[in-house]
């Protein structure tokens, strides 16, 4: 028998760091940055509070004392803020104040946040001087999964809505609102005309250049938040090299999926997080071969999604006008 | 002289690009005031665009001052410009396609609260009634007309109280009936005080609306006329600085037999839309027929058909042979139509959208129609290297030199690369699609010049345009489109603006005054 109560509250935590990258990267692309460097924030915006909390956990280690919940949550929130908005920044720079190509700049930013990532990884497990190559901790995983009070006395409806840590609520959150911004204020509108046609918002008195880079570093940092969330709450605390997988680039695929609608992407996150742990979940017997089928599916679904999106014609469905240009006024 | 305050005035502007390169404007200094309307004439690449650009804060001059009701200021973003109440109107609108009027029309303004798109749309309704534009405020600006687009760009700037209006070439894309209300809505303003700069090359037009006229020559300031007091003559003289000829020649048709029969040509649009629906018209070779339409009216569809570019429904469309065999042109290869002698030269709205490659060099440009040619495995790259300087002096193309990339010209000299690339072909059919769009006075009657040239060697000229003054003196017989049908083919001889006007707004002229 499926096992419903089991299954989605798995998928929804599968969800998270993809609900993130795609929150992020919509933010960024309504602002006609193609940023293809979010798989790459993503491993900086995980790596970074990797560091933080490890040399927190170390200083604990050595003068015998306890973890304080708020520091533990803190110190590697503030380090995996700075890190993806550092990345931000380099993309900005890049891309709007030097006219860089986007895609080049993204997928080099994308190599280096990977290489970035794994060379501190490895050097903080050096440290450790452990014997499996990872590393463990386990104190700031437990203040990110404090769970609500309400969870364990709520049967089957707090085990599938209650039962997460906060990031996974905030993640939701941080959808919601951007999805609010977007369709619903003075600044969601600008900044769409931005994205849209750069030269008509500059012609309004936007500062584009200013939303551009606003847009891209926020949306940076709430994608290293997905990075962050896959250490700290999903995997227990544990950073392995390359652990993230792909997640960064199904993150962009979801953009797409949910034409450019944070809200929309809640809802399609957890459908993808299913499709990435359905094998888990469906009986293959002794034959390993079948689950290396059935661990395709989110990427399958990602290729048909992609086909049926860009044969859909409506104007409004269509990725910003201006994506993936750079601007600049004098141009002739 | 004038005791009053200027609204605005630019004094001593100079501007250059490409670092002293080329010089836009040079030395000029305008004067404008309140309840008066000023036009800015002079031929492409003049320098009234960048002037313009310059007071709406685009760029930012080299040299000079601005001074606004007297007040010496910096103007560095059109941000700046709209705070001193100055508003351009830009030929090329600047709108965000996806959203609506209202959007559009509120866009960056930073006014107090929540984002209440009702009373904004109510405040746009107000200006309407104000000034009598007819307009939704909730409508996509995809779903528009142009001039309904320009109705939003216009209220854009009323949005904003701005007081000094500059309009770049508002009428070059409108019907004559559109160009009047748009003037009903111009003596409005002027009536309520406003400053108002328009831009054009219909010097009929400038006759109608204008008080003053300033004109620049080669980014040059060369004088101020009062409009009642001098004639179209005087300042076409100023524009050119020398002498030209206003009335277009009209040599006689040569009576050939017909060189393209077109039948029941129907066409559809991707999206199902009928854009021709059972054309049927001839054309002789020695004839110029005129396409006249609103834009959008199936021009397009119709020359991209006969040229093997766009898929069809149903007809024919049948090329006649100098010995009379007929031979069907579609779903043939337009490379066949091509070498038989049928050449489409398509000015676009971006005109680099089609027909140039921005990014090559003129010499390259001409090697795309030429690159086929030749036996050996190298292209030939100095005949085109030929033709393009050819092109450039017979047609004055102004050019740093043939290896400058065509996307650095101004817009009136990349058409006539283009035109005159077509041209040098030595076609049978030439069908060229707003070829003047933009241009001015001089290359204007450069090109009507070579119309009537291919004419006279007995090639059948198929010649779609915008300005219907011209479209009447330069055709032989005028074909009229409305939406995608056949409306009515009219002897240009015989007819007047205000009859074609009507067959384009409404089916074979019918039901009276047009709407």
């Amino acid at each position: 028998m499926f096992d419903i109560v089991s299954f989605f509250p798995r998928a929804v935590v599968q969800s998270v760091p993809l609900l993130c990258g795609s929150t992020g990267e919509t933010i960024t692309e309504k602002s006609g940055n193609l940023n293809l460097g979010i798989p790459g924030i993503m491993y900086v915006g995980a790596i970074s509070g990797v560091i933080g909390s490890f040399f927190y956990e170390q200083s604990l280690k050595a003068s015998g004392s306890t973890i304080n919940t708020f520091l533990g949550i803190a110190i590697p929130m503030v380090c995996s803020i700075l890190g993806s908005l550092l990345m931000g920044l380099i993309y900005c720079f890049l891309t709007v104040s030097l006219r860089a190509n986007q895609n080049v700049t993204g997928l080099a930013l994308t190599t280096f946040g990977v290489g970035f990532g794994n060379f501190f990884g490895g050097s903080l497990i050096k440290l450790t001087g452990s014997e499996v190559p990872s590393i463990a901790l386990t104190q700031t995983h437990g203040c990110f999964v404090h769970k609500l009070p309400l969870a364990a006395k709520t049967g089957w409806f707090g085990k599938m809505f209650l039962n997460y840590g906060f990031l996974v609520y905030l993640a939701i959150i941080i959808a919601l609102i951007a999805a609010y911004v977007l369709r619903h204020t003075r600044l969601g509108l600008n900044l769409r005309s931005v994205g849209e046609d750069p030269a008509t918002a500059d012609a309004a008195g936007i500062n584009v250049n200013r939303y551009k880079y606003f847009a891209t570093c926020i949306g940076s940092v709430i994608a290293g938040l997905g990075g962050l969330f896959y250490i700290m709450d999903y995997a227990s605390g544990v950073w392995s090299n390359d652990g993230f997988g792909d997640r960064g680039w199904l993150a962009i695929a979801l953009v797409i999926f949910t034409i450019w609608r944070p809200n929309v992407g809640v809802l399609a996150s957890i459908l993808f997080g299913a499709l990435y742990i359905l094998y888990l979940f469906i009986p293959t017997g002794a034959n390993a071969a079948i689950k290396e089928f059935y661990k395709m599916i989110p990427y399958v679904v990602t290729l048909l999604v992609l086909v049926t999106v860009s044969m859909r014609k409506r104007r409004e469905n269509q990725p910003p006008a201006s994506l993936g240009n750079s601007y600049f006024r004098e141009e002739r | 002289m004038d005791q009053r305050v200027p609204a605005v005035s630019m004094r001593n502007i100079t501007k250059t690009f490409n670092s002293g390169a080329v010089v836009a404007n040079k030395d000029v200094s305008i004067n404008i005031y309140r309840g008066e309307i000023l036009a800015l004439l002079g031929e492409n690449g003049s320098g009234k665009t960048t002037l313009m650009n310059m007071l709406s804060g685009i760029y930012f001059p080299d040299e000079g001052q601005i001074f606004v009701d007297g007040k010496e200021v910096v103007i560095r973003s059109p941000k700046d410009a709209l705070d001193l109440g100055i508003g351009m109107i830009h030929q090329h609108f600047k709108l965000v396609d996806v959203l609506t009027a209202t959007e559009n029309i509120i866009l960056g303004l930073k006014e107090k609260g929540k984002l209440d798109l009702k009373a904004a749309a109510k405040k746009i309704k107000d200006i309407c009634d104000q000034y009598g534009f007819d307009l939704d405020p909730m409508q996509k600006v995809y779903n528009m007309s142009v001039s309904q687009k320009q109705t939003v760009e216009i209220i854009k700037v009323l949005y904003r109280n701005a007081d000094i209006l500059i309009l770049d070439e508002p009428t070059a894309v409108l019907t004559p009936q559109e160009t009047q209300s748009l003037f009903n809505v111009l003596r409005n303003m002027k009536a309520d005080g406003k400053a108002v700069i328009i831009i054009t090359h219909k010097l009929n037009e400038v006759r109608e609306i204008s008080d003053f006229v300033d004109v620049l020559r080669h980014g040059e300031f060369i004088g101020s006329l009062t409009t009642s007091e001098s004639t179209p003559q005087e300042w076409t003289d100023m524009m050119v600085g020398r002498k030209v000829t206003l009335n277009i020649e009209r040599p006689d048709p040569l009576g050939l037999p017909p060189r393209l029969k077109v039948k029941d040509l129907t066409v559809r649009s991707e999206e199902g839309l009928i854009k021709l629906d059972h054309v049927s018209f001839d054309v002789s070779g020695g004839e110029v027929l005129g396409i006249a339409g609103i834009s959008g009216s199936g021009q397009k569809e119709l020359l991209e058909a006969i040229a093997g570019l766009q898929v069809t429904e149903e007809g024919s469309v049948i090329y006649v042979e100098d010995d009379g065999t007929e031979e069907e042109l579609l779903n043939q290869d337009p490379n066949k139509i091509r070498r038989m002698g049928i050449t489409l030269s398509f000015v676009p709205e971006d005109r680099l959208g089609m027909g140039l490659v921005g990014n090559m060099d003129l010499a390259d440009n001409m090697m795309l129609r030429t690159f086929r040619k030749g036996k050996s495995p190298f292209t030939d790259r100095k005949n085109p290297h030929k033709r393009a300087e050819l092109i450039v002096k017979e047609l004055e193309v102004v050019t740093p030199s043939i290896e400058t990339s065509v996307r650095r010209l101004s817009g009136g000299n990349v058409q006539k690369v283009l035109v005159g690339r077509e041209i040098a072909e030595a076609p049978k059919v030439l069908m060229t699609a707003y070829a003047v769009r933009g241009l001015d006075i001089n290359s204007s009657y450069t090109i009507y010049d070579l119309i009537n040239q291919q004419k006279q060697k007995g090639v059948a000229v198929i010649y779609v345009g915008e300005d219907l003054d011209v479209l009447i003196e330069l055709s032989d017989r005028i074909l009229v489109l409305c939406e995608g049908e056949l409306s009515g083919i009219l002897d240009a001889r015989k007819t007047d603006k205000n009859e074609v006007g009507l067959y384009m707004t409404s089916l074979h002229g019918e039901g009276g005054e047009a709407s």
